[in-house]
C-alpha cells in the first residue's frame, strides 16, 4: 500500500466507522476464551454457598481421584500469595486480609474456597462437586444499615461495628448557611447494587514458561500494566517476569478495573503445575463474584433561601462497600462527595461517609463510579426544593448554576472545574422538548385524570482522571509514537479500551496530525511487552489523557520529521503538512516514507539527531475535566397499572471538542440506557441470609433492546482548557446525567398526589401503590 | 456452567422413545428450560431422549372440527401456522407472546406444557380452549383436559416414563385475545390472561377466561365467566367480570410483584383482554 497520500481532509469532528467493529460483528475478534494453547488445563472454582461460615473441614480426596483432575489447591495452599490489593487510602481505614482463597472462614455467596485443576472443563467442574466441604454457618448482614445497628453480626469478628471508616468534609460555613436559610429540606435517597453484567464475563489464561522464569497472563482488563505489577507482586514474581495480555475485551464498565484473586490464583495453579490454564468465569458467578455498583443509603439536607438560592448542602452517605475492599472499594464513595454541589454555586457543604462491611461481594467502580449517586442526589434534592418553593425546576437551576464568567471555579469541596457554559445544554434540551408547551399539556392531562411527567437533571461529572496527586496509582496517561522506515505509523496507548472505540479516535488524531492516511496507522494497545507503561481506561480518562499524550508524542515526532525532511531538502524554510515537508521557496517536498525511510537509513543525520522516527510521551494532566449537560424526560404513567412510558428522551451533553460524534453519540446512548437501567429495572437484591436473590438473567432486569426509548442527543460544545484537544470525556455521562432525570420526571408525574421522593428501581409496583395512594415510597 | 455426564439417544420413532422413556430416561424437546437446568446443575438426568428427529411427534392438522398439534410443534409453528392462526388464533396470538425468537424457534408446545412452568403463557391459551392433552405411555394414549393436566408448579399428572404426544385445540369462532405482563428481567408472564367469548344476539353466549402467573397453576376463572355470560358485555359487565378472576386465589409473590398486585394485574389485564376479545366477537 501506498504509505504517503497526501490529505487535505481532517478526520477529527468527523463522523467515522469504528475500526474495530468489522472483528467484532464478524465475530473474529479474540477473547481471552478465544486463546487456545497446547496443554491446556481448565479450573473450576468452588465457592461459598454461604455468606457467613466457618470452614471446619475440606476434603479433597475424592475430587483429587476423580478423572482427569491434575490438582487441587484450597485456601491454606496459596496462604502465601498476596492478599487482594486495595489501592485506596482514608485516614484510619480498617484493610481486612483479602486472600486470594478463604482459609477458615467465607464471609460472602462465592467466596472462593478452592480450585479444581483437570485436562477438561467438563471434568475440572463435575469434580468440583466432589469436594467435601464442612461449614459452620454463621449469621450474616447484607444490609448496610442493618450491620449498623447494635447487636448486628460481625462481618469480621475483630471488627464488631462493622465500620470500615468514617470519612467527613466540609467546606464553607455549613452552620451559617442552615442559620440563614429560609427553608431546609431533607431526604433520604438511596442508589441500590447494581451488578455491571459486561457482556464478557471474566477470564483468565496463565500460562508459565518455567525455563525462562516467565508468566503470560491473559485477562479481559481495563488495567493491564497495574495487573501486572500487583499480580507480579502477589505471586512474588520479579515484574518483568510477567506478560500481561488483555486481548479484545467485551466491556468492562469499571468491573474490570480492578484485581481480582482469579488473576493471582491462575498464575499461582500455572506455576505450580507448569502447564496453561484457563478459567472463564460463568455467568453465575459473576454476578456472585465481580464487583458490584453503587450501594448507597443517602441523608440529603439543602438548605435555602425563598427564593430559590441554595446556601449549603448536608450529606451523610451510607457505602455498602461488601466484605472486602476491592482495588477502589472505598474511595468510591469520595467521589460522590467531591461532586455533590453539582453545577451550583454553593459554598458550604458538609459530609459524612460511614463505611460499612456486609456479606456481599465488594463494591467498586461502575460506569459512573460515585457520580451517578452524587448527581441522583443532587438533582433529586433541586427538585424536592423547587417544589417546596413552588418553582419551576428549570428556574431553580438556572438560579444556582456557576456562572459562565466565574470559570475556573473553585467549588466548596475543593475542586476547580475548567470551564463551562451551564445553561446552554439546559437551554437546548428545554427548546428541544418545547418546555412550556409540555407545561401546558400537563396541566391538562391532569385535569382528564392522566398522568404525564416532566424531568430535568442538569448533571455535571468529574472525568479525565486524573491528575496522579488524586489517584492511588498515578494519573496521567502515555504513548508511543513509531513510524516505520516505508512511512507505516504505529500509535502505542497505555490505555486499555473495552468497546470505547479508541482505536478510531486516536488514529483520527494521529492521522490528522501526520496528514497520512488512516489507514496508515495502527494502534495497539493492552500488552505489556509491546506497550510501554500505561495506566489504563476508566474514568472518562482515555481521549482526554492518552489522546493528549499521544498528541504531545505526535509534536515531538513532527519536529524531527520537519528536521530530516529540511536537510533533504537542503532548506531551512520548510512547512510540514499534509503527510509531506515543502520546502516555502522552492516548493519542493519530501513525503513521509521517504523522510522515515533516511531517518533509518541514517546516511545522514541532522546535528545532534538520532536515528528512527520513534517519540514516547508521558502527559501528567494539571486538572480533571469536568463535562455537563442536561437530560430531559417525558413520561406517561399508566395509572391503573403503575406502567412507566417513556415519551421522549432528550439528552444535551457537553463534553468539550468531539472527536467522532458517532461514538460519542455510541456511548451516550449506552450510557443512557444504563441509567435507565439503574432508574427503572435494574437490582442487586441479598435476603436477610446473605443469598443473591437476582443472581441470574432470570430475576436481574437488564435494559434490552425493545425497553429502549429512542434518545434525541445533541450537544453543545464548550472546550476545555486543561489540554490541547479541549477533550473532557464522554463514557459516564449518559449514565450519570440519566437516573434522576428519569426519576424526577416519575415524582413530577405524581407530585400532585403528595409524591415527593420514590426510590430506584420504579418498578411498577411501586408507582401503581403510589398512583392511588400517594405520599413517598 | 457445564452439566453433567449424560448420555444422549435421538430415536426416529414414537415406540423407541417412549420405550426410553419408560427405561428412565428424560424427554428432550427444545431444550429451552431443560437445558438452562442442567447447565446449573438443578436438572441432571443420565439420559436424554432427543425428541427432535420424531416426524410424527411433528404437525399441526385439522381433524373433525379440532386442530391437532403434536408435541414438537415449535411455538414458532404454532405462531406462524395458517391453520392455526385462522382457525385458533388464540393458541397462534399466545404462542407469539413467548420469549424471543430464538426461544421461539426451538421450543416447543409439547415441552412448555410438560414443564409447566407456573408463569408459562401457553397453559392460559389451553385453559380458556378447553384443549385436551394427549398422553403416551407404555400402555398406549390417554387423553386429559387441560383443566385436569396442570396440577401445580412444575407438576402434572404425567406419570414416569409417560409423555404428551400431542395437545387438541378446538376450531374457535369466538373473539380472543391474550394480554400478558411480562416479569422484566426473565420475560415470563407475571400475568397472563387468555379470553374467548362469544356473542348472540347482543348478549354474551360464552366466555373463557385462562389464567397463568398469578399462582403455582394455571386455572379457569369460572366466576368471573358466569359473572359475564349473559350479559350484554358492556364495560361495566366486564368490569365487574374481571373484579373476580383473582378472587379467593392463592397468588404468587417474589421480587418483581407481590400477591396484593399480582391479583390486582390479574384483574385489570382480564379487563384488557375481554374488552380486546368482545371487540373481535361478531
Ligand atoms: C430466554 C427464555 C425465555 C423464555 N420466555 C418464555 C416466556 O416468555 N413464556 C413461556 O411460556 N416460556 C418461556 N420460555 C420457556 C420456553 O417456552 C420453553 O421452550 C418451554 O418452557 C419448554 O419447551 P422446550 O421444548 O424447550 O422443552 P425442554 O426444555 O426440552 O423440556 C422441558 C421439560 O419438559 C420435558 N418434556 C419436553 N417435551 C416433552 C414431552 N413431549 N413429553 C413429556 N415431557 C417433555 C423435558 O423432559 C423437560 O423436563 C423461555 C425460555 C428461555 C430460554
Amino acid at each position: 500500500m501506498a504509505t504517503t497520500i497526501t490529505k487535505t481532509e481532517t478526520l477529527v469532528g468527523k463522523r467515522i466507522r469504528r475500526r474495530e467493529d468489522p472483528r467484532l460483528i464478524t465475530g473474529t475478534a479474540t477473547y481471552v476464551e478465544d486463546i487456545q494453547m497446547p496443554g491446556m488445563h481448565y479450573a473450576a472454582i468452588v465457592r461459598s454457598p454461604h455468606a457467613a461460615a466457618n470452614i471446619r473441614s475440606i476434603d479433597v480426596k475424592a475430587a483429587a481421584a476423580a478423572p482427569g483432575v491434575v490438582a487441587v489447591f484450597t485456601g491454606k495452599d496459596t496462604e502465601k500469595v498476596g492478599p487482594v490489593p486495595c489501592g485506596a487510602s482514608l485516614p484510619d481505614l480498617r484493610v481486612p486480609h483479602h486472600h486470594i482463597m478463604a482459609i477458615d472462614r467465607v464471609y460472602y455467596v462465592g467466596h472462593a474456597v478452592a480450585v479444581v485443576v483437570a485436562t477438561d472443563r467438563y471434568l475440572a467442574r463435575d469434580a468440583a462437586d466432589l469436594l467435601e466441604i464442612d461449614y459452620d454457618v454463621l449469621p450474616a448482614v447484607a444490609d448496610p444499615e442493618k450491620a449498623l445497628a447494635p447487636g448486628a453480626p460481625a462481618v469480621h469478628p475483630q471488627w464488631p461495628d462493622n465500620t470500615a471508616f468514617n470519612y467527613h468534609q466540609e467546606g464553607g460555613d455549613i452552620a451559617k448557611a442552615f442559620a440563614d436559610a429560609d427553608v431546609v429540606v431533607k431526604q433520604r435517597i438511596t442508589s441500590q447494587r447494581l451488578v455491571p453484567n459486561a457482556m464478557e464475563t471474566r477470564g483468565v489464561v496463565a500460562e508459565w514458561r518455567g525455563a525462562d522464569r516467565q508468566l503470560n497472563l491473559y485477562t479481559s482488563t481495563q488495567v493491564p500494566h497495574l495487573v501486572r505489577t500487583l499480580v507480579a507482586g502477589m505471586l512474588g514474581l520479579e515484574e518483568n517476569r510477567m506478560r500481561v495480555i488483555a486481548p479484545e475485551v467485551g466491556g468492562g464498565f469499571g468491573s474490570k478495573l480492578n484485581i481480582y484473586a482469579e488473576e493471582a490464583l491462575m498464575g499461582f495453579v500455572a506455576m505450580k503445575i507448569g502447564k496453561p490454564v484457563k478459567w472463564i468465569e460463568s455467568r453465575r458467578e459473576n454476578f456472585l463474584t465481580t464487583i458490584h455498583g453503587r450501594g448507597h443509603v443517602d441523608y440529603y439536607e439543602v438548605a435555602a433561601k425563598k427564593d430559590g438560592t441554595i446556601l449549603g448542602i448536608k450529606l451523610k452517605i451510607i457505602q455498602d462497600l461488601g466484605a472486602y475492599h476491592q482495588l477502589l472499594t472505598p474511595a468510591i464513595p469520595t467521589l460522590s462527595v467531591l461532586m455533590m454541589p453539582g453545577l451550583y454555586k454553593t459554598k458550604n457543604v458538609s459530609a459524612d461517609i460511614v463505611g460499612v462491611f456486609t456479606n456481599c461481594v465488594p463494591t467498586d467502580a461502575y460506569r459512573g463510579a460515585g457520580r451517578p449517586e452524587a448527581t441522583h442526589g443532587i438533582e433529586r434534592m433541586v427538585d424536592i426544593l423547587a417544589d417546596e418553593l413552588g418553582m419551576d425546576p428549570a428556574e431553580i437551576r438556572l438560579k444556582n448554576f456557576v456562572a459562565n464568567e466565574e470559570f475556573p471555579y473553585p467549588t466548596a469541596t475543593g475542586l476547580t472545574y475548567d470551564s463551562g457554559n451551564y445553561a446552554a445544554p439546559l437551554d437546548k434540551a428545554m427548546a428541544l422538548a418545547d418546555y412550556s408547551k409540555i407545561l401546558q399539556e400537563q396541566v391538562e392531562a391532569r385535569k382528564q385524570g392522566k398522568l404525564v411527567g416532566i424531568g430535568i437533571s442538569t448533571y455535571g461529572e468529574i472525568c479525565a482522571i486524573g491528575p496522579s496527586p488524586a489517584t492511588p496509582a498515578g494519573g496521567w496517561e502515555s504513548a508511543t509514537v513509531k513510524i516505520e522506515p516505508s512511512g507505516t505509523v504505529t500509535v502505542m496507548t497505555g490505555t486499555c479500551q473495552t468497546g470505547q472505540g479508541e482505536e478510531t479516535t486516536f488514529a483520527q488524531i494521529a492521522a490528522d496530525e501526520l496528514g497520512v492516511d488512516i489507514d496508515n496507522i495502527l494502534v495497539l494497545r493492552g500488552d505489556t511487552s509491546i506497550v510501554q507503561y500505561g495506566i489504563g481506561t476508566f474514568g472518562s480518562r482515555a481521549t482526554a489523557i492518552g489522546g493528549t499524550a499521544l498528541y504531545f508524542a505526535l509534536q515531538e515526532l513532527k519536529a524531527k520529521v520537519k528536521l530530516f525532511g529540511a536537510m533533504l531538502l537542503e532548506s531551512d524554510d520548510v512547512t510540514f503538512s499534509g503527510g509531506q515537508v515543502t520546502c516555502n521557496k522552492s516548493g519542493k517536498t519530501k513525503g513521509l516514507a521517504e523522510i522515515a525511510g533516511a531517518t533509518y537509513r541514517a546516511m545522514k543525520l541532522p546535528p545532534n539527531t538520532e536515528p528512527g522516527l520513534v517519540a514516547t510521551h508521558f502527559w501528567e494532566p494539571p486538572n480533571f475535566t469536568f463535562p455537563f449537560g442536561a437530560h430531559i424526560v417525558i413520561t406517561d404513567i399508566d395509572k391503573e397499572t403503575g406502567d412507566i412510558a417513556i415519551r421522549r428522551y432528550i439528552a444535551v451533553d457537553d463534553c468539550g471538542n468531539i472527536i467522532n460524534p458517532l461514538i460519542v453519540d455510541g456511548q451516550v446512548h449506552g450510557g443512557v440506557a444504563q441509567g435507565l437501567g439503574q432508574a427503572l429495572w435494574e437490582q442487586a437484591v441479598y435476603d436477610d441470609n446473605g443469598q443473591l436473590i437476582t443472581g441470574e438473567f432470570m430475576d436481574y432486569a437488564m435494559p434490552r433492546a425493545h425497553m429502549m426509548p429512542w434518545i434525541e442527543s445533541s450537544h453543545t460544545i464548550t472546550p476545555t482548557n486543561v489540554n490541547p484537544l479541549g477533550v473532557k470525556g464522554v463514557g459516564e455521562a449518559g449514565t450519570i446525567g440519566c437516573s434522576p432525570a428519569v426519576v424526577n420526571s416519575v415524582v413530577d408525574a405524581l407530585s400532585h398526589l403528595g409524591v415527593r421522593h420514590i426510590d430506584m428501581p420504579l418498578t411498577p409496583e411501586k408507582i401503581w401503590k403510589l398512583a392511588n395512594a400517594g405520599g413517598t415510597n | 456452567m457445564f452439566p453433567q455426564t449424560f448420555d444422549y439417544t435421538a430415536p426416529t420413532t414414537l415406540d423407541e422413545a417412549v420405550k426410553l422413556l419408560g427405561g428412565g430416561a428424560k424427554a428432550l424437546a427444545g431444550g429451552m428450560s431443560l437445558i438452562p437446568m442442567m447447565k446449573l446443575r438443578l436438572a441432571s438426568p443420565e439420559h436424554l431422549v432427543d425428541l427432535g428427529r420424531i416426524k410424527e411427534l411433528n404437525y399441526i392438522r385439522e381433524e373433525s372440527g379440532a386442530l391437532h398439534i403434536g408435541a414438537t410443534a415449535t411455538h414458532y409453528a404454532v405462531e406462524s401456522s395458517p391453520l392455526v392462526r385462522t382457525k385458533c388464533p388464540l393458541l397462534a396470538e399466545t404462542a407469539a407472546a413467548i420469549g424471543d425468537v430464538q426461544v421461539r424457534n426451538m421450543g416447543t408446545l409439547g415441552g412448555a406444557v410438560a414443564h409447566a412452568d407456573p408463569s408459562a403463557d401457553y397453559p392460559a391459551a389451553l385453559q380458556a380452549l378447553e384443549a385436551k392433552i394427549v398422553l403416551r405411555g407404555a400402555g398406549g394414549d390417554r387423553t386429559v383436559s387441560a383443566a385436569e393436566f396442570f396440577v401445580d408448579a412444575f407438576t402434572t399428572v404425567l406419570n414416569e416414563g409417560e409423555m404428551v404426544r400431542e395437545v387438541i385445540v378446538p376450531v374457535d369462532t369466538s373473539g380472543v385475545s391474550y394480554q400478558k405482563v411480562p416479569q422484566p428481567a426473565s420475560g415470563f408472564a407475571m400475568v397472563g390472561i387468555a379470553a374467548r367469548v362469544k356473542k348472540a344476539g347482543g348478549k354474551v353466549t360464552e366466555a373463557r377466561i385462562g389464567v397463568t402467573g398469578l399462582t403455582n397453576s394455571s386455572f379457569r376463572a369460572t366466576a368471573a365467566e358466569k359473572a359475564l355470560e349473559g350479559t350484554n358485555g358492556s364495560a361495566a359487565d366486564i368490569q365487574k367480570a374481571a373484579a373476580l378472576v383473582a378472587q379467593g386465589s392463592d397468588a404468587n409473590s417474589d421480587i418483581h410483584a407481590s400477591a396484593d398486585y399480582r391479583k390486582h394485574l390479574a384483574v385489570v389485564y382480564t379487563g384488557r383482554a375481554l374488552i380486546a376479545a368482545m371487540g373481535r366477537a361478531q
